[in-house]
Formats: structure tokens, sequence, C-alpha cells
């Protein structure tokens, strides 16, 4: 690495007068901007930077070389599945033919597209045991927020009698920005019940959709308390809009009573929504619409391997159990011949090779709701839809089993040196509680540093919640027993370093690009822009 | 269970299920009720080879299933020019296989160039701060009229114009509706927001944000002269939603007075795809930095004393605030910030300026010739426009777009019964206008 670039910012690496780019030069020139009234341009032009290509080509370049991805080595960052994203669905992804095409063209000119929409939808569905998804939301926790709106505008039509079918059934979407008011009632369901070892997304996704959040107590294993449950069912279960879960839960722990708890919420009229973030575990094993979750949202960029990006894109389909497919948001892709149910204009469907008018767009649905300008991240659809083929019926049943023999066995190996604080058997992660000696003063924080400088990117760290010093190890199914081993190898180093040496752990990483940051100092004066550095 | 991303070899499996106590892996399934448990195959095909899936692909993709039209839509996605070099650096598996920064130490390469991405996105808006992205311009627009709900003491709705995009205001309305904010529409008058509406509105108090679009949705450039300081003296706060390609030229959010700016960024050179994934900006005063939602990276120093990034402000956001978070967004859309990074690098101060004047030159060169023919009025005569523009048809209209898609056009969009939207980029030739036009004028209406 070019330790003199590195450091720089490419506005620092910027020279007037450079060029990185060609445009063409013959074009008609009857018309400039220069038309425009002066009060509608800028004042000044905008200071971006001025570098020729290779200038360019080599800083990014160098960036990436202080990045750590699953492709540079093991990555058992706890519930955020960082599958190995395979390379052939980045291939299918980047098809001009796909790369090229406008939202808005005509549906007879885009079959092809509409298809991998509407058969990932299906696939989705059979995988998840519900009966039709959207696949408009781009990432978990805007998943999250539209599954709760599709729950709250179930019971607002639920609640309001006198609801006209002719109103339910608008062909276009609102013109104006109170027709969503007029088309609800309010209903008096407005809480929104949550285990409080979930992740914090789930309650803020509530809030957000406008949802009162009460808390559901855990029990010392980390799993429900059916009975704080039916406690809060008896004083408010009128006004339960919902209850959250996430199974396996935050902990990774299957929640043996869930079919009682899906029952208890239903008796009182709420429904359930499933945060499929731990989805994995369960491929193969069972379905969330056979627990009885009505509603669920999927990672496609953890579960369905899609490239986590640094951040996103990801891709949030939503689920939901027959009878709530009115009110999945717009647009939707819809098969011409579905209402019929003509199996022989399914199989036709599958093989593309029909020129006819097969898939549409729909913009009919009962409630008007709509979370995006168009269909989501259609480009992490492809390569989900891509990696659900390649794997077929007959692979995708051992995600789960794989996935979760992996975590079992890095619990077994590592309970020595690392504090389990719950016995039996984990699904797809294993949450730690820090070192099992307390006494070296080595912290998690400390021990996931320290992994850095062996080349591993750390576990989730302190959180769940319900533990102080939580370490929490997902491997996924893709990872070699090799791998594995030398992973646990270096976690007994590292423990045994804390005991010998701990100023080494304490002080770690000593191998990276950089040491250990001041998040104090970037918050209390918070720079943010390249301007507001140079004042500093 | 022999497969290409199953590395596990039997012996491999039956050691491991020893260390774990259990004969099979279904045993690990001990703890999940019988009721629960999924004891079939899943209805799905059967596993591809690479080779078949290749040409599953590649047969959706052939014409009949993907036309590549020349495309002359926009109505919120563009087909811009991206250098190459853009799309083969964000793939680069550094990048694209990582997951958010939350390990400083071996993330400085996303958190740096978001530091980059954050500078860049300032400076076109001309606002003081930006975060690290969002979804896309819609969902953007609707965090920006919760900010604004939250920031306001004692109001009563949001005014959103009838000029900003309709698939836009029904992502705000969806939020709004759900997060109990009422919102009042400003009405277009000859296809601007209505000043006089929007003054009789403001008068009233009790506005927490005006929500307005710029260049609006029919490609107008709207005179927003007056509006912030009407909207400030209300308390309230002004949203504007731009597009990012036009700023180059423009008057910026920053310079009308708005205190955030949003829109959709795909316009700086990202594919468009279907129509995402494409990356939401937001950019605001520096006073509301605490308001904002999403990540944020900042400057720091590390032990060694030295410049890194850092994601900060990190008790906004609902991993620590939980229910109390200004939003409920846990990620950006991080590679599409990457892409526009880079873009805006090769590009730079000239090369965006270029491209925007390009497409402005070609949307008037466009609009002149059809106006030309005779067959077309421009909807809103008197308007300013950038690179998009309406203009009516008496005739048919579906029946003209459907013979420009035979000969491989994309002519627009249509927002109404007589309207046709166009739009023009850099990419579109003098010699496609041409034939555009051509099409467009020969086009012979059926008999009824």
């Amino acid at each position: 690495m070019n330790r003199t670039l590195y450091g720089n910012l490419i506005f620092e690496l910027s020279k007037k007068g450079r060029r990185g780019y060609s445009l063409p030069q013959d074009y008609d020139r009857t018309h400039s901007t220069a038309e425009l009234p002066e009060a509608l341009r800028r004042s000044e032009a905008a200071r971006l930077p001025e570098c020729d290509e290779l200038t360019v080509v080599r800083h990014y370049t160098n960036l990436s070389h202080n990045n750590f991805g699953v492709n540079d080595g093991f990555y058992p960052l706890g519930s955020c599945t960082m599958k190995y994203n395979p390379i052939i669905n980045e291939e299918i992804a980047a098809m001009k033919a796909f790369a090229g095409l406008h939202p808005l063209q005509p549906a007879e000119t885009c079959q092809g597209a509409l298809e991998v929409y509407y058969n990932l939808q299906q696939s989705l569905a059979e995988l998840a045991g519900l009966s039709e998804f959207t696949l408009n939301p781009c990432a978990g926790a805007h998943g999250e927020l539209t599954g709760l709106m599709v729950i709250r505008a179930y019971h607002e039509a639920m609640g309001n009698k006198k609801i006209r079918n002719e109103e339910m059934k608008k062909d276009e979407a609102p013109a104006s920005s109170n027709s969503l008011n007029s088309t609800f009632s309010n209903s008096q369901r407005t809480k929104v019940l949550i285990p409080d070892s979930a992740h914090g997304t789930n309650p803020a996704s509530a809030a957000v959709c406008g949802l009162e959040v009460v808390e559901v107590k855990s029990l010392q294993d980390g799993t429900v308390d059916v009975d704080h449950l039916r406690q809060l069912l008896d004083e408010m279960g009128d006004q339960v809009a919902a209850m959250m879960m996430t199974n396996p839960n935050t902990l990774g722990i299957f929640e043996p009573r869930v079919l009682e708890i899906t029952d208890m919420v239903h008796k009182a009229g709420g429904l359930m929504y499933y945060d499929g973030a731990n989805l994995n575990a369960l491929l193969g094993e069972c379905r969330p619409g056979d627990m009885g979750f009505d509603v669920m949202h999927i990672n496609l960029h953890k579960t369905f391997s899609t490239p986590h990006g640094g951040g996103g894109p990801g891709s949030g389909p939503v689920g939901v159990r027959k009878g709530l497919e009115q009110f999945l948001p717009t647009p939707r892709v819809v098969m011409e011949n579905e209402k019929i149910g003509n199996e022989e204009n399914k199989k036709d469907a599958a093989s593309a090779s029909s020129n006819s008018l097969i898939f549409t767009i729909s913009h009919s649905q009962s409630a008007p709701l709509s979370v995006g300008s168009f269909f989501g991240n259609f480009g992490v659809m492809l390569k989900a839809y891509a990696y659900i083929l390649s794997l077929g019926h007959e692979n995708v049943k051992h995600v789960g089993p794989l996935a979760t023999l992996n975590a079992n066995y890095i619990k077994e190996r590592l309970r020595d040196d690392y504090l389990l604080p719950i016995e039996g058997l984990c699904k797809h992660e294993v949450v730690f509680d820090g070192l099992v000696d307390k006494s070296t003063g080595v912290t998690t924080m400390d021990v996931a540093k320290r992994l850095l400088d062996y080349g591993y990117h750390a576990p989730t760290i302190y959180f769940p919640l319900l533990f102080h010093e939580s370490l929490m190890i997902e491997p996924t199914e893709n990872e070699s027993k090799e791998t594995i081993d030398a992973f646990i190898d270096v976690m007994h180093t590292i423990a045994a370093e804390a005991k010998s040496d701990p100023e080494l752990v304490k002080t770690a990483p000593h191998n990276t690009p950089i040491g250990r940051v001041d998040d104090v100092l970037a918050a209390k004066h918070p720079i943010t822009t390249y301007w507001k550095s140079l004042e500093a | 269970m022999q497969f290409k991303y199953f590395p596990h070899t039997e012996e491999d499996l039956q050691e491991m299920l020893r260390v774990c106590g259990v004969s099979s892996v279904h045993d690990l399934f001990a703890d999940v009720p019988e009721a629960a448990r999924f004891r079939r195959d899943y209805e799905l095909p059967q596993a591809l080879s690479e080779t078949d899936l290749r040409l599953f692909f590649e047969q959706l993709t052939h014409p009949l299933n993907a036309q590549q039209l020349i495309c002359f839509a926009g109505a919120g996605c563009y087909d811009h020019y991206a250098p190459s070099v853009v799309q083969n650096l964000i793939q680069r598996s550094e990048f694209l296989t990582s997951y958010t920064p939350y390990q400083a130490e071996i993330s400085q390469g996303t958190l740096h160039y978001i530091f980059e991405y954050q500078s860049m996105i300032a400076e076109l808006t001309g606002m003081e701060i930006s975060n690290a992205s969002l979804y896309d311009g819609a969902t953007a627009t609707a965090e920006a009229a919760m900010m604004a709900w939250s920031n306001a003491k004692k109001a009563t709705r949001v005014l959103v114009s009838e000029t900003v995009d309709p698939k836009v205001r029904r992502v705000v309305d969806t939020y709004a509706h759900f997060h109990g904010i009422p919102l009042q529409l400003i009405p277009a008058e000859n296809g601007v927001t209505s000043r006089a509406a929007l003054d009789k509105e403001l008068s009233e108090g009790g506005v927490a944000g005006v929500i307005l679009q710029q260049p609006n949705y029919f490609g107008i450039v709207e005179d927003f002269t007056g509006i912030a300081d009407a909207v400030h003296g209300q308390k309230g706060i002004l949203v504007i939603n731009a597009n990012p390609s036009d700023l180059a030229i423009l008057k910026t959010p920053g310079e009308w007075g708005a205190d955030v700016a949003v829109g959709e960024g795909q316009s700086l050179g990202i594919p468009m795809t279907f129509g995402g994934p494409g990356v939401g900006f937001m950019a605001c005063s520096e006073k509301l930095i605490r308001k904002m939602p999403g990540r944020i990276v900042g400057q720091t120093l590390d032990s060694r004393g030295q410049r890194c990034f850092v994601l900060t402000l990190q008790a906004r956001e609902q991993h620590i605030r939980r229910q109390k978070a200004t939003s409920n967004i846990c990620s950006n859309q991080s590679l599409m910030a990457l892409y526009v990074t880079i873009y805006l690098a090769v590009m730079g101060k000239e090369g965006l300026r270029e491209a925007a004047e390009m497409s402005y030159a070609g949307a008037h060169s466009l609009c002149d010739k059809l106006l030309a023919t005779g067959k077309f009025r421009l909807t809103y005569p008197d308007q300013p426009f950038f690179n998009e523009f309406c203009v009516d048809y008496d005739g048919d209209l579906d029946a003209l777009m459907a013979e420009a898609t035979e000969c491989g056009y994309l002519a627009g969009v249509k927002v109404g019964e007589k309207t046709l939207m166009l739009a023009v980029t850099e990419q579109r030739t003098p010699e496609e206008i041409e034939e555009l036009v051509e099409i467009l004028k020969e086009h012979k209406e059926a008999r009824a």
C-alpha cells in the first residue's frame, strides 16, 4: 500500500485543470444554461475535485486496502450473517440488459426483469411458509417498518366498519396528500409488544410507524417470559396491534414456546411479526408461517447471500399470510393469469419462452401504501434469485443445519475460556459473556480488537444487551472446519495473552492501518466534511 | 450434501457432530417443537449449474424479454453516463463484501470514502453537513418530513407542494399517515408551486416544514425566492428535494435558504437497473445535526495521532436510543454512496458541469424540434426547464408511445391523458434526438 497516498482525501489530490473524464463534443449547442435567469443558477461552481483518471483509480484502490471484507477473511459478525457472496451473482446483476432497464418502461418490454421479481416473490413465500411477498423495501429496517405499516393498515381496515368496498379498490394511487387519512379510520390497536432482548431497530421501527412500544421481559435464559406476556395481554390485549419477535432470538436461542406465544397474541386479536434477521438458522428446518407468524421481513443481504456493500444496498422483502395481501405496498408485480390459477401458464412463465404479456405491474391495492419510488433494489434481487437457483431445493435445506452445526461447534470448543451464559443448543450464532477469567481486566472490546491483529473480523460486541460483555459469533454455513479451527485457536491464544500480557491485548490492535480511534473527540467537535476540517 | 458453497466433508461433519454431542445435524433442532418443524422439501427448482444459471439469465435478458430502449424517460430515474472506472472500482471485494464500518481500524476504506461523499454532497447542495446516505430519494424526503415534525414545537402540519414527484409524495403520505403527521398539499399553478396558496398556508401558522422539489416533477426550475424567510418566520424548516446532477448549474438548496436538502443520487452515474439500487442523500444545516437520521462519519485521531474516520453521533441512532431514535434506519446505501463518490471524483468540477450543460442543451434542442413538428405544445410554455419537459399531444398518446417503443425508443413517461414528459441526458446523441422526432412526427393516427 502506498502510505503517501493513503491518508489523503480526494480533495487533497486535486489540481486545477486536471480531467478524469471525456464527453462527446459534437452536440447541438443552440441552447445553454446561460439562458436560465441568474437568480436560478448557483453563484459559484461546486468545489469538486479535479483529478486525472489514474489518480482516482489509485486513490480508491488504496482505500480498499484499508478495508476488510468476507473475501479477505473470516467475518464472524453475529446477527449479520456474513456469508460468502458468490461471484457469479455479481456477474448476473451487472448484465447490461438489466442495468439498462428504466423502471417505467412498458411491462411488455421488460418481462425478463418482472419474471425475476415475480419468481423471487414466490420462492420467498415458499421458504417462509407465507402467501405473498413485496420486494419493495430496501433494507431490513425498511422491511420492518413496511411490515408494521401493513399491520396497522389491516387493523385500521378491520376497525372501520363503515369502509366501503369501492373506496378500498381505488385504481389510482392518491392524488392528494390527505387521501390516506380519509381512507383509514383510526384503530385503537396502537401498542406493539417487543421482547426486551430485541435489536434496537424493532422499537425504532415501531415508533416511526406511530406505535407505542411495550417491552416483554425475558427469562434468565433469554427467552420470552410467557407469564409476563400473558399478563400484558390481559391488561391491554385489545390495544395490541402486534408482537414482534426474532426467532432464533438475538441470543441465538430458539424460542421453545413460540407456538404458544403466537396463539396467545392471535387470541387477543394481534398479529405476529417475524423479524427475519436470524432466518438463516431455520432454512431447511422450519418456516415462520408454520410457527404462526403473519407478517415478516427477510434480509436478502443476510440469508440470501447478497453482499453487504459496507452498509448497503440491502433488500428487505416483506411477506404476509393469506388474507393480508391487499395491504402490501404498491407497485406490485403480478402474473396476468394468476387469478385463474392456471398451472400451465405458470410453467410457461418459468421458462420465459413466451413473448406474450405475462407479468404486469399493479398499482391497485386496498390500502395505498408506498415505501419507495419504484420496485426496491432490483440489482440486489437478481443476486438473491441467482443464489436460490444455484442452491436449488436440494441444497437450500442444508443451510440452516450447517450454519447451526458451526455455531454449536464453536460454542463447545470455546466455552473453556469464554463464559457461556446460557447452556443448551444454540442456533446459527453463539453468545459468550466475555472471558471466563475476569481478573485480568481484559474486556470484550479488547478481545475484539486483538482479533483484528490476527487477521479476523471481530464478532458483534456488546450486543445483545442482556450481558455486560456480550461477544456474539456467527460463523455461517460457508466456513470450512480448518477456518473455524484456526479461529478457535486464535481465540484461545488471546485468552492466554489476557493472562500473560494483558497490556498487549488492552492496547490492541497493533497490526492494523490505524490504532484505536478517539470516538469521544469525533462526537464532541463533529467534523463531518473536508470543508469543516479546513477550519479546524 | 457436496456443494460448492458448503466446504464440510463427511469426515469434518462427523468430527464436529461428535464435539457437539449429537449424531445428526437435525438433532441440533431438538428444541424446536414438532408442530413447527418443516418436514418436506421446498417446492423450488432443482439446483442449476453455473453454466445453466448463465443460460437461464441470458434467456431472461434476450431482447424479447429485456428490450434495450433508447431512453428519453426520466421521472426520477435517468440514463446518465458513468465512466468505466466507477463500475470497476466498486466491484473491489474489500468494499463490496464488508459490513457497516463498526470496526474502524479495519474499515478506514469505507469510512474514508463516506467522509468524501459527505463533503461532496454538502458542497453540491450548498449545505453544511450531510449524512452517509439513505435508501432512496423518496424515503429521504419522508425522513425529512419526520425531521421537520420532530423539530417543531407547536406545529399542526407539514406542507408538500403538488409539484413534488407523485411517487415521492406517495411515500411521504405513507410515512406521515402512520407517524401521525398531518400533510397539506400546496396546489400547482401553471406547473409550479402556487405562491398564493403557500403564502396563505404560511400566514395561518403552525407549519412544521415545507417540502419543495427542484427541478420539480415536470422538469421546471422553480423560483423559491423569499420562501425560506417566510417558512423560518413560522419557525418551520424548508426542505428541498433536488436533482444533484443539475446542482452543478442550479442554485443550491443552501442558497435558497433550505434547512434540509434531500434527493435521489441515481442521476450521479448510477445505472438505472429497473429503478434500484439508487441512493438517497440528505444534507442539512449544522444546527440540525442531532436531528438528522442515518449514519454520519466524522474525522478524529487514532491512538497513534493519525487522522482517521469513524461513525459518530451514534447517540441519535436506534441501537442506542431504541424507540427514541431519530429514525429506524440502521444502515446506509454505502456502496451506492461509493458509486457517487467515485463518479464525482472522476467527473470532477468540470465534468459534472459539462454533463449538465449537455443534458440541458439536448433537452432544449429536442423541445425545439418537437414543437417545430406542429404536433406538440409545451404544457407549461413560459416556465424554464432543465433537462426534462412536458408536451401535450392531441392524438392517441398511448399509440404514439407504442410506436416509438417498436422503433426502439422509450419516448418518455406519460404524466397526463395528453401529456408526455421527456428527459434528455448527455448520453443522447444528436442523431437519436433527430430520429425520435422523426418517429413522433411521422406517426399516423389510426382511424377510429
